[in-house]
């Protein structure tokens, strides 16, 4: 494109040199479209391999008889400590949790460490033994890792990297173009917690209640669906980076079909929505770490609400909307007064507004 | 969730809905000053529940929108300097200049912080007195009194070491530049609930008389707008004219009279040419001559500044209510929010960002 800038023949062009970024910006890691953009037009091109194409949390091996699962994720939040986490509890949840929304049992996990010279040794003990508490409580150990130290100022005290292997039961299908019209969209409970959380530490927002980060291992929540509905559940996915409205969008165009929502079936902690009015942030686009959402055969909805409901993450599990045969690759969001609207993909981070 | 939940309710809606599909009996254009009522009507689907004689066209009340792109320029040149710790709202950030945005000059190195408060930036002058904090100063009459508070504390504090970029604009002129524009087609306004809770709507009385339009001061809650576009079109069915209060709940005639005794100490009016619209008289703020010490533009002589708009965008003519976001041939092609021409598409109140993110149909 940046070639073509300038010459008429080429037809209208963006005139703003922003179009196509010369260096890369944070929004190129928000989880919105310029990730998406980053992915699609160097990642993927670069790697072309099957594998990878199918674009999921993780990639599915097969090995002998058996399908494992492969993933990896890095972490950098700041700050490192966080109401209802830190940097190490969520390096493990995250990736427990990518290995569980590719339908697999984790089997193992590695810890790659990037520290800050300096950082105090009291620090890094702590998410180490957070680390170690985590994959604990997951039920999977940290079978291997690696440590890096680079100079102060050129990190931000500690990054971590974790990748992790499970392994995919047989009858288990999960695959986001499985998501077929008539198909119920369940949701394990209230959203946006991780990320208002980190944003009032990081930005010294103070409310009433403190809001938590929901941060927390699903390995265990979507076993107990795997295990009773099996083949009947179509797609696994944790909306992290992005929220539920990205990750909604992501299924919607690789299943090729629409998916419909209901504004007032979203469940939302009462402190965590008046954040978001107040900050005019939509909660539909904010971070979760520690929820769930399914995609699943219509006749089998019903008891896969029942079964989440019956576990500790899954309380206040909803279904909320549906796949269907209009607006193939979109979202659209039936508003609490009756109208429709599209929900789209944001270009990176959400932006608080100005009034 | 008190205090929300009831300006949201379907089943109100509809009876809203109902009654003004009952009481229109020819086509009426009415024009929502207020961006943040553009987004409302917009996500909740009330645009496409409107009964089809009703338009609504999207005024000129985004403040990301408005914000010239000299000053824009001025601000990116400002924030490029080393010593300077460039302050601004999040939404400001992307809205693209000449040559860049400020995530593009943060990201070659310059220091530019978002804050969700300017008072916030007066805490960082304070905390770093070896470097210039720099607020950029946008926004209507709503944000002006915490703009001007910052800028009264600063001064009260002796810090040295602030100083705001203001581009703040007035809703009245705007009324005014658009309802004596020739191409005008705005029958009613709804009037911006927040702007009027600091400045009441006595000042919108005697542009009613003028110009015989009825002005509805109307909130941002989806049952807000439908109530305020129903007293509207009641208004012109009836040929009246004058202004109502749809935000009783927080609007009063005379506003908030300590917060416009602050503006009136820290700021004065002065002409300002809006993005898209061009210059109009009167119409935005600047810091008082006691203040100049806090006047970034008077701080950091940054030169003549020659700014370029995109010649696709027609920004100017959307912002005016001549024409519709999706009208314009760069809609959602050249122009979308990652690639933003025109500060519509960039803010969450600019009318090309709502119609791109909620109103796209196929």
């Amino acid at each position: 494109m940046s070639d073509e800038r300038g010459d008429p023949a080429a037809g209208p062009v963006c005139p703003v040199p922003i179009s196509d970024y010369p260096t890369v910006q944070l929004a190129h890691g928000g989880g919105g479209r310029l990730t998406q953009q980053l992915i699609e037009r160097l990642f993927v091109p670069s790697f072309a391999n099957p594998l990878l194409a199918a674009l999921h949390d993780g990639a599915v091996l097969p090995v002998g008889g058996e399908r494992l699962a492969f993933t990896t994720d890095s972490y950098v939040v700041h700050p490192l400590f966080f109401p209802g986490g830190d940097i190490g509890s969520l390096a493990v949840h995250g990736t427990v949790n990518d290995l569980a929304m590719c339908g697999a049992r984790p089997l193992a996990l590695s810890c790659g460490l990037i520290l800050e010279e300096g950082l105090p040794m009291e620090t890094l003990a702590r998410v180490v033994a957070s680390m170690r508490d985590a994959a604990a409580a997951a039920g999977v150990p940290i079978a291997t890792g690696d440590t890096k130290v680079v100079d102060r100022g050129k990190g931000d005290g500690i990054y971590v990297n974790t990748a992790g292997i499970g392994v995919v039961p047989p009858g288990i299908a999960i695959d986001p173009r499985r998501a077929a019209p008539g198909d119920v969209v369940l949701l394990s409970g209230r959203i946006a917690e991780h990320g208002i959380a980190i944003l009032s530490v990081r930005e010294g927002l103070e409310f009433e209640s403190p809001i938590r980060s929901d941060s927390a291992p699903l390995a265990g929540l979507v076993g107990v669906l795997l295990d009773r509905l099996g083949e009947r559940v179509h797609v696994l996915r944790d909306p992290t980076r992005g929220g539920v409205a990205t990750t909604l969008h992501e299924i919607a165009a690789q299943a090729g079909a629409g998916i419909r929502i209901e504004e007032s079936r979203l469940p939302l902690a009462p402190a965590v929505r008046g954040a978001c009015e107040i900050l005019g942030l939509d909660p539909l686009y904010v971070a979760n770490e520690g929820k769930a959402l399914a995609i699943v055969a219509r006749e089998a909805a019903d008891e896969a609400l029942a079964l989440w409901r019956d576990h500790p993450l899954g309380r206040d599990a909803v279904a909320i909307g549906e796949v269907v045969t209009d607006h193939p690759d979109r979202v659209t969001l039936r508003s609490s007064i009756g109208g429709l609207r599209l929900v789209d993909l944001l270009a990176g981070e959400q932006l608080p507004r100005i009034c | 969730m008190r205090f929300v939940d009831e300006y949201r309710g379907e089943a109100e809606a509809a009876r809203l809905l109902a009654a003004l599909a009952r009481d229109t009996t020819r086509p009426w254009t009415l024009m929502e000053l207020c961006g943040g009522q553009t987004h409302t009507l917009i996500r909740s689907g009330i645009t496409r529940m409107l009964p089809a004689g009703i338009t609504l066209v999207h005024g000129p009340g985004c403040p990301v929108c408005v914000t010239s792109l000299e000053l824009i320029d001025r601000a990116l040149a400002i924030a490029r300097r080393p010593e300077v710790i460039f302050t601004s709202f999040g939404d400001m950030l992307r809205v693209p200049g000449s040559e860049a945005d400020l995530f593009a000059v943060k990201s070659a190195g310059a220091d530019v912080r978002m804050v969700y408060s300017p008072l916030d930036a007066v805490k960082l002058a304070a905390k770093h007195p070896d470097r210039e904090v720099v607020f950029f100063a946008v926004g209507f009459e709503t944000t002006a009194p915490a703009n001007a508070m910052a800028v009264w504390q600063a001064s009260r504090q002796d810090l040295r070491n602030f100083s705001i970029l203001a581009a703040h604009v007035l809703v009245p002129p705007a009324m005014e530049a658009i309802l004596a524009s020739p191409a005008n087609r705005v029958q009613a306004f709804l009037a911006a609930g927040h702007v009027c809770a600091i400045m009441g709507y006595r000042e919108y009385e005697p542009i009613a008389a003028r110009h015989r339009v009825p002005i509805v001061v109307t909130g941002f809650e989806p049952l807000d707008l439908l109530q305020g576009i129903h007293m509207a079109v009641r208004a012109l069915e009836a040929g009246r004219h004058g202004v109502e209060n749809q935000y009783a709940r927080a609007v009063t005639r005379d506003g908030n009279a300590p917060a416009q005794r602050l503006l009136r100490e820290v700021f004065e009016p002065c002409d300002r040419k809006w993005r898209g619209i061009g210059e109009i008289p009167a119409s935005g703020l600047r810091l008082r001559p006691e203040y100049a010490a806090f006047d970034a533009e008077q701080r950091f002589a940054v030169g003549h500044l020659s700014a370029a708009e995109s010649p696709l965008c027609f920004a100017g003519e959307v912002l005016q209510g001549l024409r519709k976001p999706p009208d314009c041939p760069a809609f959602g092609r050249e122009c979308t929010p990652e690639h933003p021409l025109g500060a519509p598409m960039v803010s969450s109140e600019g009318a090309c960002a709502a119609y791109y993110r909620y109103g796209r149909s196929s």
